[in-house]
């Protein structure tokens, strides 16, 4: 373990950088290599084949000695011709909530302080939603749901096609991949948030303090740009389960396949055959907040 | 007249043959691939039915059940215009029976609740109603309605909610040893 004194953080740097003591504040040895090469490790995509390795290498020996365990971080890219998208059947959702603890099981969300990337909204039956989404609680907890007189709405990144929260980031930290996928580079956000307060649907939780799992619930099959473990002070969302979705054959990501009810619908956009086209063509579906032109892929329907 | 007659007739009574004739869903089975799905959701030790069932005279009134008590008191699935062999077949237990006559496993199930619900059974066959798990863009696996809906009351039932989100007042920064982070609720829920 490093002591509080050597451990080297961008703010202590540009202090010491500030000071023209810039040396002095840079660790010093052989144990401290990679502090330096995390530090001056270039944006992801400018990366070279052998430097995203040595990044891999280095994360790995770094979750190895933190969980005690093997933990794989995957790279795997986009595949041609794939438009990832997601349906949720609000006329089926019993506002349970096993996706919200599904996916946090899944992608290695901070138990304390805890973090969501889902949250289930609760709303009265003939309450105002869609635009205002103020009147929800997401704090219900009765002893068996659907509770009568209300419907549940769960909300998570919605994989904006033309997303607000790309466009502030100062440091290009986050960014749109080709299958669709909003992502983030933990090793690049600076934590200024302004991506969470661009967000309409409040689907970013930012890292208040060193996100903590117990080592033997950490998921250890994880992807660069998803679920590997984060740091204090970066921003973190849904990725639609990067880790398991990109892939030929690819799986569904762990809220499709949790909910009890079915009510989550995963697939290519670009895929006539898929199950997110049937609902497109033969459901009533809409887009939360369209009038935003956020784009998002995520669609929610009525079966029934 | 009359032979314009007859040969609507003919035709009429050719139609309703060919109908007949043809086992409902039998056109549709060719087209569905075999759907991947678990084991039917028996109770334990009640199947093959027909451990039982081989040496008895097939009963098919409504009336006060000696046996399988449970499946009468729960009974809530149009019961009112529906009895066991309706569904069950009479000479072979271990089969149900489709409203043609052919007989199907109970693996598949399902073509005996789509004679019903046939939007759903459609909506279920593109993958829209119900659980799948697996591939989204190879294997997948399917449920049978019975596997979320009893057949013999079908409505879903209420599940107990995993708990609520820690309200953010209650966020501490607190360092924590490996025993005491809390554990995911989820435990081993699939
Ligand atoms: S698991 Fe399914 S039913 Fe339960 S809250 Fe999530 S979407 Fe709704
Ligand atoms: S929902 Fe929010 S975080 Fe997700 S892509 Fe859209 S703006 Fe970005």
């Amino acid at each position: 373990m490093k002591s509080k004194k050597d451990k080297l953080t961008r703010r202590n740097f540009l202090k010491g950088a500030a000071a023209g003591t810039a040396t002095l504040a840079l660790p010093v040895g052989t144990s401290d290599a990679s502090v330096w090469e995390a530090f001056f490790q270039k944006h992801f995509r400018e990366l070279n084949k052998d430097e995203v390795a040595d990044v891999i290498k280095r994360l790995e020996e770094e979750y190895k000695e933190k969980y005690k365990k093997d933990v794989k971080v995957k790279t795997t890219d986009a595949q041609p011709g794939v438009l990832f998208s997601y349906g949720l059947d609000l006329s089926r959702c019993i506002g349970c909530r096993r996706c919200v603890y599904a996916c946090a099981r899944e992608n290695n969300q901070s138990r304390d302080p805890q973090i969501h990337w889902i949250s289930v909204l609760r709303f009265e039956q003939g309450e105002k939603f869609v635009s205002n989404l103020e009147e929800a609680d997401k704090y219900y907890y009765p002893e068996k749901v659907p509770e009568d007189g209300h419907f549940y709405m769960p909300i998570a990144c919605q994989q904006c096609e033309n997303p607000p929260c790309v466009k502030v980031c100062p440091t290009k930290a986050t960014w749109k991949e080709p299958d669709g996928i909003v992502v983030v580079d933990y090793n690049w956000c600076i934590g200024c948030r302004f991506c969470m307060a661009a967000c309409p649907y409040g689907a970013r939780r930012f890292n208040w303090a060193a996100p903590q799992i117990a080592k033997e619930e950490v998921n250890p099959d994880t992807h660069y740009l998803g679920n590997r473990p984060r740091y204090k002070g970066v921003v973190e969302k849904c990725t639609f389960c990067i880790q398991r979705t990109r892939g030929n054959p690819g799986r569904y990501p762990a809220c499709v396949e949790v909910c009890p009810v079915g009510a989550r619908k995963f697939g290519n956009l670009l895929d006539p055959e898929s199950e997110i086209r049937y609902c497109l063509e033969h459901k009533r579906v809409f887009r939360l907040k369209e009038e935003l032109n956020t784009a998002p892929k995520f669609y929610y329907f009525f079966a029934t | 007249m009359g032979v314009q007659k007859a040969i609507c007739l003919l035709i009429g009574l050719g139609l309703i043959f060919s109908l007949r004739a043809s086992p409902v869903n039998a056109a549709d089975k060719d087209k569905i691939p075999k759907y991947s799905v678990p084991p039917a959701p028996f109770s334990e030790g009640i199947f093959p039915c027909s451990d039982c069932h081989e040496d008895m005279e097939p009963d098919p009134t409504r009336r006060e059940l000696e046996e399988h008590t449970d499946i009468q008191e729960m009974f809530d699935h149009a019961s009112d215009q529906r009895w066991c062999l309706d569904c069950h077949n009479a000479n072979d237990r271990d089969k149900l029976r489709l409203v043609n006559g052919a007989l199907i496993s109970f693996e598949e199930s399902y073509y005996l609740c789509g004679q019903c619900h046939g939007t759903i059974f459609r909506d279920w066959k593109a993958g829209v109603h119900g659980k799948r798990t697996g591939e989204w863009n190879g294997k997948k696996i399917y449920r049978l309605c019975v596997h979320c809906h009893n057949p013999h009351s079908p409505k879903f039932k209420p599940l107990t909610p995993l708990p609520p989100p820690v309200r953010p007042t209650e966020i501490e920064n607190r360092k924590l040893n490996d025993d005491q982070i809390p554990r995911n609720p989820i435990g081993d829920i699939q």
